[in-house]
C-alpha cells in the first residue's frame, strides 16, 4: 500500500453514493502559478488589484463567446440527475463536487450580476456576491474537476460541467490566479515542443534506444524516425510515451505496426506532444497555438497523413477541435481522415489481415479495458457513432485470448474517469486523485475477483500515469495497467522475426 | 366593464408581452453567442436528421434524465406530459370553433390534471428528502413547484368542486384576442388560477424555466459529430487567423 496523509477510501462491492458532507475537500487547492508561468501563457502575473471588476468582465466576455456557458448557466433546473454521477463526489461526499454544486459556484455569481431576479432578490434565487473567498472557492473546486463529461451524459439539457470548469479556469487565469501545473506545462510546450521539456537530442537518444530494444527482441530493424522529411505519416504522441511505463511499450507497438504496414512515418521534435493542456484551462488561444505546431510540423515534413498516439484529451482536441483550430488540412491526402487515431490505423490493418498477431503471447494476462473519458464522451473513432468503444476493444481482442468487460454502468459512455484528468495529474492534488479513482478501482476490483482479470488496458497517457500511482493505494500492483499497443507489440510477429528457438540459440552463443 | 375585468385584461396583455419578448430576447442571446468548438456528448449522431431525432428523444422522452434518475424521470414525465395535455385542453378557450383534436382530448385532459399534480408532489418530495437535491435547492426551486401545484389545484377545483362559468371565461379570452373585451366572472378560484398563471408567464423568461428553449441551443445535444469532415469555425475565432 502506498502511503498517504489522508484516508484512502475502502473499496466495497458496489459503488455507493455517499451522504452529503459539506466542506470535506475545501482544504485542497493546487499550487498557484508563479509570475513566470503566468507570463508564459499570456496572463497577468498575479491576482490583479481590480479583480472584482475584471472577473465580471471576463465572465461577461466568456458568455458572449461561448454559447455553451450562457445556455448551461441558464438552463439548469436543479433536478439532481447529475448529483451522484461525478467520481469526485462519489469519492468525497463534498456537495461542491456534485456537478451541479460545482456549476453553482459560478452560477450564483452569474445570477447576482447578470440576471434580474439575482440583482433584486438574490436570496430567493440563490444568488451570491462575488468576494475574494469566492475566487478561492472557484480555484479549489474547479481544480477538482477532471472535465470528463460524465455528468453531461445524464443531464436532460446536456449541461457539461467541463465547459463550466474550463470557463472558470479561463476567468481565473485572466485575473492572474492560474494553476502552476497546467500553465508551467503549456509554457514548456510553447518553448520546447512537449510537456516534459524533452529537447530534440534527448528524443533522438530515446528513439535509438527503442530501435535497439526492438532489434534485440525480434532481430528486425524497426525504425523510430525523428524529423524525417517526406515520410507518409506524422505521428503525434504524448511525450510520456518516450520514457514512462507502460506508455513506452505502447510506442514500441506503434513502431512495429507502422513497420508491418510498410508505410514510412516520423515523429517531430517541434510537435513531440499530443497533449494540449490549453483545453484544460479553457484557453482557445493557447489551445490554438499548441495545435498549430502540429500543422506546421506536417507542412514542414511534407507528410500525407497525421496519426495520433494513445492519449485521451489529446484525441478530443485532435478529433473534435484540430480541424477548427489548425485547419483546413487540404494539403494532406484526402483519402484519410485528419487526424487518425493509432487504434483506427491498427484496426484497419487487422481487418485487412495484414498483421500477424499471436494472441498467446498475452496468455499470462486476463484483460479488461478502461474507456478513457475524453475518448468515450468527446470524440469518435471510425465512421460509426460508438466506434471509440468497439475499435480499441477489437484491437485488444485481436491481440489476446482473455478479455472481460467491467460493469456496464462503468464503461462506454458511462465510463468513470481515472481521477487524474483535466490538469489534475499533479502531486499537490493527490488526495482528490486517490478519492476520485475509487469508482474505477471498485469496478476493476470486481472483475479481478469475479473474472480473474489481471490487467487493465488504456489508451490515454494520463490514465496510465494515474493508474500506475493509484493501483498501489488500493492494494493492487502498479504494473497492472498496460497500453493497448503494448498488447499489440507483444502479440505481433514481424515479417522476418526470429522465433523463440532462435532467441534461445543466440542466448547460448552469447553465454 | 368591471374593474376586475380591466385589471385582468391588462395583466394578461402585459404577461403575454413579457413572456414573448422575454423569451425572444433570451433566444436571441443564445443564437447570437457562437459555439466555437464541436462539443457534442458522444456517441453523437453524424447527420442533421440524426441530431433532430436525438433532440426529439430528449424533449419528448427525457432520454438523458431516464439514464440519470428513474424516480425523477417518472415524476417529471407525469408532470410534463400532464401539463402538455392540460395546455392542449385549454386551447378551446382561445378558439371560436374548436379543432377536432382539441375536442377529442378533452376527457383525457382531466386525468392529465391529476398526473400533473402527482408529478409535482413527487418532485417536491424528492427535493426535500434526497440530501443531494436538498443541498442544491434555492427557495425559488420550491416556490416554482408550489406555484405550479397551486395552478393545477385551482384548476382541478374548478372542474370538480366549484364550477365556474367556462363559457364566460372563453368569451373573456376571445375578447382579449380580438380587443373587444367581455366580462370576467368574479369567481374566487378562477381569479386565483388566472393570477398565478399570469405570474408564471411573467417570471418564465427570468427563471430556470428557460430550460425549455435552452435545450434546443445546448451544443452537447444539438451538434452533428462531423468535426473531421467539416471545418467548424466561429466568427471571433476566424479573426485570430487574419
Amino acid at each position: 500500500m502506498a502511503k498517504a496523509d489522508f484516508e484512502v477510501p475502502e473499496l466495497k462491492k458496489h459503488i455507493e453514493v455517499p451522504r452529503v458532507e459539506e466542506g470535506t475537500m475545501a482544504h485542497l487547492s493546487p499550487y498557484v502559478a508563479k509570475p513566470d508561468h503566468q507570463n508564459g501563457v499570456g496572463y497577468p502575473e498575479e491576482l490583479v488589484e481590480n479583480w472584482h471588476e475584471k472577473t465580471l468582465q471576463a465572465m461577461d466576455d466568456v458568455r458572449k463567446k461561448y454559447r455553451s456557458f450562457q445556455v448551461y448557466l441558464d438552463a439548469c433546473v436543479k433536478c439532481g440527475s447529475c448529483t451522484d454521477k461525478c467520481h469526485y463526489f462519489l469519492g468525497t461526499g463534498d456537495p461542491k463536487n456534485m456537478p451541479v454544486g460545482r456549476q453553482d459556484l459560478l452560477r450564483k455569481v452569474y445570477r447576482r450580476y447578470f440576471t434580474l431576479p439575482g440583482k433584486y432578490f438574490p436570496k430567493l434565487v440563490g444568488a451570491e456576491d462575488l468576494t475574494r473567498e469566492t475566487l478561492d472557492d472557484w480555484y479549489s473546486y474547479y481544480h477538482q474537476c477532471s472535465q470528463c463529461r460524465r455528468c453531461s451524459v445524464f443531464c436532460p439539457y446536456g449541461i457539461d460541467t467541463a465547459e463550466i470548469s474550463m470557463a472558470a479556469r479561463e476567468i481565473l487565469d485572466r485575473v492572474g490566479y492560474g494553476q502552476k501545473y497546467c500553465n508551467e506545462i503549456i509554457a514548456k510546450v510553447h518553448k520546447i515542443g512537449n510537456n516534459l521539456g524533452l529537447p530534440g537530442p534527448a528524443l533522438l537518444d530515446t528513439l535509438e534506444g527503442l530501435e535497439e530494444d526492438v532489434f534485440d527482441e525480434t532481430g528486425v530493424e524497426v525504425k523510430f524516425p525523428l524529423d524525417q522529411e517526406g515520410a507518409d505519416i506524422l505521428l503525434v504522441t504524448p511525450s510520456a510515451d518516450f520514457f514512462a511505463e507502460p506508455h513506452v511499450d505502447g510506442l514500441m507497438g506503434y513502431g512495429k505496426v507502422f513497420h508491418e504496414a510498410g508505410v514510412s512515418w516520423t515523429l517531430s521534435t517541434t510537435a513531440s506532444e499530443a497533449a494540449n493542456f490549453g483545453m484544460f484551462i479553457g484557453s482557445y488561444e493557447n489551445m490554438r497555438r499548441i495545435s498549430l505546431r502540429v500543422r506546421q510540423a506536417a507542412k514542414e515534413l511534407g507528410v500525407k497523413r497525421i496519426v495520433f498516439g494513445e492519449c485521451g484529451h489529446a484525441w478530443r482536441v485532435a478529433y473534435s477541435f484540430l480541424n477548427t483550430l489548425a485547419g483546413p488540412f487540404d494539403f494532406l491526402d484526402p483519402k484519410y481522415p485528419v487526424p487518425q487515431h493509432i487504434c483506427e490505423f491498427t484496426y484497419d490493418l487487422i481487418r485487412k489481415g495484414k498483421l500477424n498477431l499471436d494472441k498467446s503471447a498475452n496468455d499470462e494476462m486476463v484483460l479488461t479495458f478502461h474507456d478513457s473519458c475524453n475518448v468515450a464522451r468527446a470524440s469518435r473513432m471510425g465512421d460509426q457513432p460508438g466506434g471509440q468503444f468497439t475499435i480499441p476493444r477489437e484491437v485488444i481482442k485481436a491481440s489476446c485470448n482473455h478479455y472481460v468487460d467491467m460493469h456496464h454502468d462503468t464503461i462506454h459512455e458511462k465510463t468513470f474517469c481515472c481521477g487524474g484528468g483535466g490538469g489534475l495529474l499533479t502531486d499537490d492534488l493527490m488526495e482528490i486523485r486517490v478519492k476520485g479513482a475509487k469508482p474505477r478501482m471498485t469496478a476493476l476490483q470486481n472483475v479481478i475477483q469475479e473474472n480473474g482479470v489481471t490487467h487493465m488496458a488504456a489508451i490515454c497517457a494520463i490514465c496510465k500515469s494515474q493508474f500506475s500511482k493509484m493501483l498501489p493505494f488500493y492494494g493492487m500492483e502498479m504494473d497492472q495497467i498496460v497500453s493497448v499497443h503494448q498488447l499489440v507489440s507483444n502479440a505481433i510477429i514481424l515479417t522476418g522475426q526470429k522465433t523463440d528457438e532462435d532467441a534461445e540459440e543466440n542466448a547460448t552463443e552469447e553465454a | 366593464m368591471s374593474f376586475l375585468t380591466i385589471v385582468f385584461a391588462l395583466l394578461f396583455y402585459a404577461a403575454t408581452a413579457i413572456l414573448v419578448i422575454g423569451i425572444g430576447y433570451r433566444i436571441s442571446t443564445y443564437a447570437k453567442a457562437p459555439a466555437p468548438l464541436k462539443i457534442p456528448t458522444t456517441p453523437a449522431p453524424t447527420t442533421k436528421p440524426g441530431v433532430v431525432l436525438r433532440l426529439f428523444r430528449e424533449v419528448v422522452f427525457f432520454e438523458s434524465l431516464f439514464k440519470g434518475s428513474k424516480w425523477t424521470w417518472l415524476f417529471s414525465m407525469l408532470f410534463h406530459a400532464g401539463l402538455a395535455l392540460v395546455l392542449l385542453r385549454h386551447v378551446r378557450y382561445f378558439q371560436h370553433d374548436v379543432w377536432l383534436p382539441i375536442q377529442l382530448i378533452q376527457p383525457f385532459g382531466i386525468y392529465a390534471g391529476f398526473a400533473l399534480a402527482l408529478g409535482l408532489i413527487g418532485l417536491f418530495m424528492r427535493r426535500i428528502l434526497v440530501d443531494r437535491v436538498r443541498y442544491i435547492s434555492a427557495p425559488s426551486d420550491y416556490l416554482m413547484l408550489i406555484l405550479l401545484f397551486l395552478i393545477g389545484l385551482s384548476g382541478l377545483a374548478m372542474k370538480f368542486v366549484v364550477h365556474t362559468d367556462v363559457i364566460a371565461v372563453k368569451d373573456f379570452f376571445l375578447g382579449l384576442m380580438t380587443f373587444s373585451w367581455s366580462p370576467l366572472p368574479a369567481d374566487f378560484l378562477l381569479i386565483v388560477h388566472l393570477l398565478l398563471v399570469a405570474i408564471l408567464m411573467i417570471i418564465f423568461p427570468f427563471s430556470k424555466l428557460l430550460h425549455a428553449p435552452g435545450i434546443f441551443f445546448s451544443p452537447s445535444r444539438n451538434q452533428v459529430d462531423d468535426s473531421r469532415e467539416k471545418r467548424h469555425i466561429a466568427p471571433w475565432a476566424k479573426q485570430l487567423e487574419e
